[in-house]
């Protein structure tokens, strides 16, 4: 067995062509896939978390068919970042009731569904910010573990 | 009120994350925040005043009973008025005693959060929320206790006072949901009605147990007081603001809002004197031992604390009347020797009172403040401390009982007291101004108008009274005898033994204060005492602790996965087979179940072919694909029986913990197969007992008779109360979307550990 040895000398422009092209055009459509698996979370099968996991999952293909160093390139901010913005988020769609004197957490609704998106209410802000979150956790770890190793 | 209230939060965190954002110039005004404040509360006092209370109902998980419903009665008032007003002043005087501190943001933003809290605490009618305000400002006080986190003490101490307090919180919340079982409400409006139901019921006693738990600890009574005079690492602000005049007043604040509740006239009361009673003489006593000036005046605060939760239990009019009196008189001295301590230290850099004499030279305004404030703490005539100490003479002396063994012990700690507040006001202004002392800088108007104020009010308040009394004394008094009274903050009660008792005072104060030498020797004395001392015990208690639960972590954390998965699942194994075997007759009903689909058969071959290779194969990366398969084709069974979304998060999962494994592989020891027998053995029957007692669960849920209630809820109830149809989403963002919140949060600190763990791995590996 072999495999505990890393390959010699690593051609960076040759290496695994097929999934370094493919992972390309796979990212775009993996995150779209997922934006579509969270929006239609509300009426059928998905929602943020497993839409959240898609996402890392596309990301993740990235890193491993090319670098951390060169996915990482995609953020602004390190993916931490998004744990506590999705944390935000989620909260904050959860008080946005209470300034109209409703419940922690009650869903206020837009009556008139919005085009593409359909109906739109504070649980989709409350599910974007679970997908945020699981899409931080999941890299933050992920890459952690990646440079790391 | 409510938006007075979060609009308080919300500036507390911009502040707080605003960084190097604002510049220090900024926080020159930073005073009118809590001003603004102040001035709205002062607007409610006439609202107080033509006798109705402020209520707002305001929702919040309104099943659970928990509401945030604000109410503003005069009780309440006192203490939101004591916070802004207080507040103000601290802001101002920091603003200068902290200027050009690189985290200033930082101090501004513990400082209004936590005056939010505190606004919180005495604003809530309801006893959770009331809780939650009463941790933040917990934990506000930590960060402020540990500012300067540079040093090991001051951490040290926050912690020290984080966990007392975080504890006592926590004894508390049971308290307050035992009282919820009891009258089915936490709301404290309601629960004055309820009083009889409460102090009825046989838990009763351990409801007192626990609540009291909560309050001494936050007020510091003995023998919980330790983590006060350690408190006093904080910048001085802080000391005046938090740890004299307002958060160690949250505990007094509980009381006297319980008083109505639980006041029994037997438990309650001989336990809040007992220990009230224990405290103010004990930290009086040891006040005067004491060389650094935060050191005396904390001990002295904790004596304070003492008298207050005396006089709660005294429980007659008088001593009601006293305590709320003394809460003013005590916030308004105590806060200007707190800040006057900053400004001798600010100035000569030490505040041991023997290294300090003769400021009075270089600051009189400050020294005049000051002495104001040290004569009204001793109970001199025409300071506002002269009638609350009348006051406290009157109620001891109205005791049925043992009348003149108390009033003798409450004289005594006001001899003390009142030496202490000389040590702290008079000394260090007094005598040969010292040589080394010639270039220090004068006060800034800052430093020193707050002190000045504090004490114009307690000279203003001693001179009339009945400013005070009218204003909202009278009416804290009413909420906590539930009736009002004619008794009166009166200036002169003529030649009576109340006079003869103060007068006493005054003049042993002074005797004690000129006939006690200024060495570090009395010091010493004191510290003989450190052994028994309660810190001590919680010292080794916290010891104690650790050792077990490092030995603890030692015997179940061995660093071997493969033992945390064995002790998980015999754990689990044992516990839940104790319980369906002995619980339930074992049915196994094979007749109903229906025969293997076609698909089903081949699903469950390939989980059988790929178990096979995990076992036996020698490569690691081959077990990983073939656990990766196990996994996969647990994703198609539950695409075959109506879990799509079940299969969508597990095919996902799998992905990744697969991705995981192959990352770490490098790094993990080369893969040993099975290479003892016993072990092939023993982890076989770990395996087999645990898969056919899940096998056996799954028989037995089938034959179970159960109810489809919860399923049938959600269904129904879906789309007309959700507006969604995917039930299981719905119920994740909507139904139950609390939890939700709360797992994304662990999922957050999980990562936050991993990421931790590996960055402070490496860093040290690093450096080595």
């Amino acid at each position: 067995m072999q495999k505990q040895n890393k390959p010699k000398e690593p051609n960076p422009k040759t290496d695994m062509i097929i999934l370094k092209t493919a992972t390309n055009y796979l990212i775009p459509l993996l995150l779209m896939f997922s934006v579509f698996i969270l929006l239609r979370g509300h009426y059928l099968s998905g929602g943020g978390f497993v839409g959240g996991l898609i996402a890392s999952i596309a990301f993740i293909l990235h890193s491993l068919a090319h670098s951390t160093e060169e996915t990482l390139k995609f953020f602004k901010f390190p993916p931490k970042t998004l744990i506590p913005t999705g944390i935000s988020i989620s909260v904050l769609s959860g008080f946005l009731p209470v300034l109209f004197g409703k419940p922690f957490l009650t869903v206020l609704w837009i009556k008139t569904p919005i085009a593409i998106i359909g109906s739109v209410g504070t649980a989709l802000f409350f599910d974007l910010g679970v997908f945020l979150i699981v899409i931080g956790v999941t890299l933050t770890i992920i890459f952690t573990i990646q440079e790391h190793v | 009120m409510p938006t007075i209230l979060i609009l308080t939060f919300v500036i507390a965190f911009l502040i707080l994350f605003s960084g190097g954002f604002l510049r220090s110039k900024f926080y020159k005004y930073i005073g009118i925040i809590p001003l603004a404040l102040f001035i709205i509360f002062c607007a409610e006092l006439t609202t107080i005043h033509w006798g109705s209370d402020i209520y707002i109902p305001f929702k919040w998980i309104p099943f659970l009973g928990i509401d945030l419903n604000l109410k503003l009665d005069g009780l309440s008032l006192l203490f939101a008025l004591l916070i802004t007003g207080i507040g103000t002043l601290v802001f101002i005087y920091a603003s200068n005693y902290l200027k050009k501190h690189p985290y200033l943001n930082r101090f501004y933003g513990y400082m209004t959060l936590f005056m939010g809290a505190m606004l919180g605490v005495v604003l809530s009618d309801n006893l959770i929320s009331l809780f939650v305000f009463w941790e933040l400002t917990s934990i506000s006080s930590f960060f402020l206790i540990g500012f300067n986190n540079e040093e090991e003490a001051s951490r040290k101490s926050a912690l020290n006072a984080l966990g007392i307090t975080a504890l006592g919180g926590f004894f508390m919340l049971g308290g307050f949901i035992l009282i919820y079982n009891i009258t089915g409400t936490f709301s404290i409006r309601e629960l004055i009605k309820l009083s009889d139901v409460i102090q009825q019921n046989a838990l009763f006693p351990l409801v007192l147990v626990l609540i009291f738990l909560g309050a001494f600890t936050k007020s510091a009574q003995f023998p919980f007081h330790s983590w006060l005079p350690g408190a006093m690492k904080a910048p001085t602000p802080v000391s005046a603001y938090l740890h004299s005049a307002t958060m160690v007043k949250a505990g007094i604040y509980l009381l006297a809002r319980m008083t109505p509740v639980l006041s029994d006239g037997l438990w309650w009361n001989y336990t809040l004197m007992i220990v009230g009673g224990i405290t103010m003489f004990y930290a009086a006593f040891h006040s005067v031992f004491r060389t650094d000036m935060k050191s005396i005046l904390a001990y002295s605060t904790i004596s304070a604390l003492g008298i207050i939760v005396f006089l709660l239990g005294i429980g007659n009019e008088y001593a009601y009347y006293a305590a709320v009196t003394f809460i003013l008189v005590h916030a308004l001295y105590k806060a200007a020797l707190f800040l006057t301590a900053g400004i001798v230290d600010h100035a000569v850099h030490t505040r041991d009172i023997t290294q300090i004499s003769g400021l009075k030279n270089v600051m009189p305004l400050v020294f005049y403040a000051a002495l104001v404030a040290a004569l009204s703490s001793a109970g001199v005539p025409l300071m506002f401390g002269f009638i609350s100490k009348d006051l406290i003479y009157e109620a001891t002396l109205h005791l049925p009982q043992w009348a003149m063994w108390i009033t003798g012990i409450a004289v005594l700690t006001n001899i003390f007291l009142a030496c202490a507040g000389f040590m702290v006001g008079i000394k260090p202004f007094m005598g040969k101004f010292p040589e080394k002392f010639q270039n220090i800088h004068k006060p800034d108007i800052k430093l020193w108008l707050p002190v000045v104020i504090l004490s114009s009010l307690t000279l203003l308040f001693g001179l009339f009274p009945v400013l005070a009394d009218k204003g909202v004394l009278e009416f804290a008094f009413n909420k906590i005898n539930q009736a009002s009274s004619n008794i009166h903050l009166k200036i002169w009660h003529g030649f009576n033994e109340v006079l003869l008792l103060s007068t006493i005072t005054i003049l042993l104060g002074f005797a004690l204060f000129f006939i006690k030498r200024y060495e570090g020797k009395s010091l010493y004395f004191i510290e003989k005492f450190n052994k028994i001392a309660p810190q001590k015990i919680i010292d080794n208690l916290a010891e104690a602790t650790r050792k077990f639960a490092f030995y603890y972590t030692r015997l179940f954390h061995n660093g071997y996965l493969r033992n945390y998965l064995i002790t998980i699942i015999l754990f689990l194994t044992l516990l839940v087979g104790y319980r369906l075997f002995t619980t339930t007759p074992i049915e196994v009903n094979t007749k109903d179940l229906s025969g293997f689909r076609f698909y089903e058969l081949t699903i469950f071959v390939l989980i059988l072919i790929a178990i096979f290779f995990t076992i036996m194969t020698k490569s690691r990366l081959t077990a990983i694909v073939s656990m990766g398969i196990v996994g996969y084709c647990i994703c198609l069974i539950y695409v075959f029986y109506g879990a799509p979304d079940l299969a969508m998060t597990q095919f996902a999962i799998d992905t990744l913990t697969v991705v995981l494994f192959v990352l770490v592989l490098y790094k993990l020891p080369p893969f040993l197969g099975y290479k003892s027998v016993t072990v092939k053995i023993r982890d076989t029957i770990v395996s087999a007992a645990f898969g056919g007692l899940m096998m056996l669960i799954a028989l037995q849920a089938l034959v179970s008779p159960y109810t489809k209630e919860t399923s049938k809820f959600y269904a129904d109830n879906v789309y007309s109360l959700a507006k969604g149809k995917n039930v299981v989403n719905v119920i994740l963002v909507d139904f139950r979307g609390f939890d939700t919140m709360i797992e994304g949060i662990v999922l957050s600190i999980a990562a936050l550990g991993v990421y931790s763990l590996l960055k402070y791995k490496s860093t040290n590996a690093e450096t080595e």
